[in-house]
């Protein structure tokens, strides 16, 4: 299949990217790139330098908003995605809500607790709606651990599901980078199957 | 009973286990994680009184900060 053609299909449906920090901003570029139609981004974090490690940010955003931010760069990348941004803390309350209609969803928190409460709120409430999770991209090197794992038709994980970040393993761009655009490999394979 | 557990076949004396029993003969204590048994969701509220039967499919993930 021609990208042209990959593109229009694409450009039918709408993810959403639960967080715009290290995953999801990379994740949201990646899918900007490949034609994704709508993307769906909620966060409520503004930009701060030590986030430019890894987060798909500039300098000149620094005290942005990260979804203005993203919004402003992914419009850069591909003008012709939808770019619908939400800046909330989300909750079981409000997940449902923004995420209806949305065909995948990716997760892109990075706090485990927050993970596991995105995951709960979805498989119950946005029943049917697959969601790719990014787990364990903490640290550098260790390649190999890295894998993807189908669960069940509605939840995916990419990440080796073992380094937990701390002051000595700290999350950096590689790792970041590599289970997020996992994550956007993933979300493509998934809207591609579907009609 | 054997089951699968993450894609791996299990074999316990038991004909049926809760899912306490599998976490603690597995000795898997990290606590943060999602258990899904036939595709189904279970709350951590239910790990006690949840029984896992021969042949069940069990996936749990596990969940690391980072991101």
């Amino acid at each position: 299949m021609r990208f042209s053609e990959i593109q229009r299909h694409l450009g039918k449906f709408r993810v959403g990217i639960a967080g715009a920090g290290g995953l999801g901003s990379n994740c949201a570029v990646a899918l900007a790139r490949s034609g994704v139609g709508t993307l769906v981004i909620s966060d409520f974090d503004i930009i701060e330098e030590n986030n430019l490690s890894r987060q798909y940010y500039f300098t000149d955003q620094i005290g942005m908003m990260k979804t203005i931010a993203l919004k402003e760069s992914l419009a850069r990348i591909n003008p012709d995605v939808f770019v619908i941004i939400h800046q909330k803390r989300l909750d079981k309350e409000n997940i449902p809500v923004i995420f209806s209609g949305c065909d995948v969803i990716a997760e892109a928190f990075d706090k485990a607790d927050m993970k596991e409460m995105l995951i709960e709120t979805v498989q119950i409430s946005l029943p049917g709606i697959p969601l790719v999770v990014g787990s364990g991209m903490a640290g550098w090197g260790m390649n190999e651990t890295i894998r993807y794992r189908k669960i069940d038709d509605t939840l995916y994980v990419c990440g080796d599901e073992s380094s937990e970040m701390s002051d000595d393993l700290p999350p950096m761009a590689p790792r970041v980078g590599i289970v997020a655009n996992m994550q956007a490999n993933v979300v493509v394979e998934i809207l591609m199957e579907l009609e | 009973m054997r089951i699968i557990l993450n894609n791996r076949n299990e074999e316990f004396t038991e004909e049926t286990i809760t899912v306490n029993q599998v976490l603690a003969l597995k000795k898997l204590s990290f606590k943060m994680r999602i258990i899904k048994i036939n595709g189904v969701l279970i709350s951590k509220t239910k790990y006690a009184s949840t029984v896992i039967h021969d042949g069940d499919n069990v996936q749990i993930l596990y969940l690391m900060s980072g991101g």
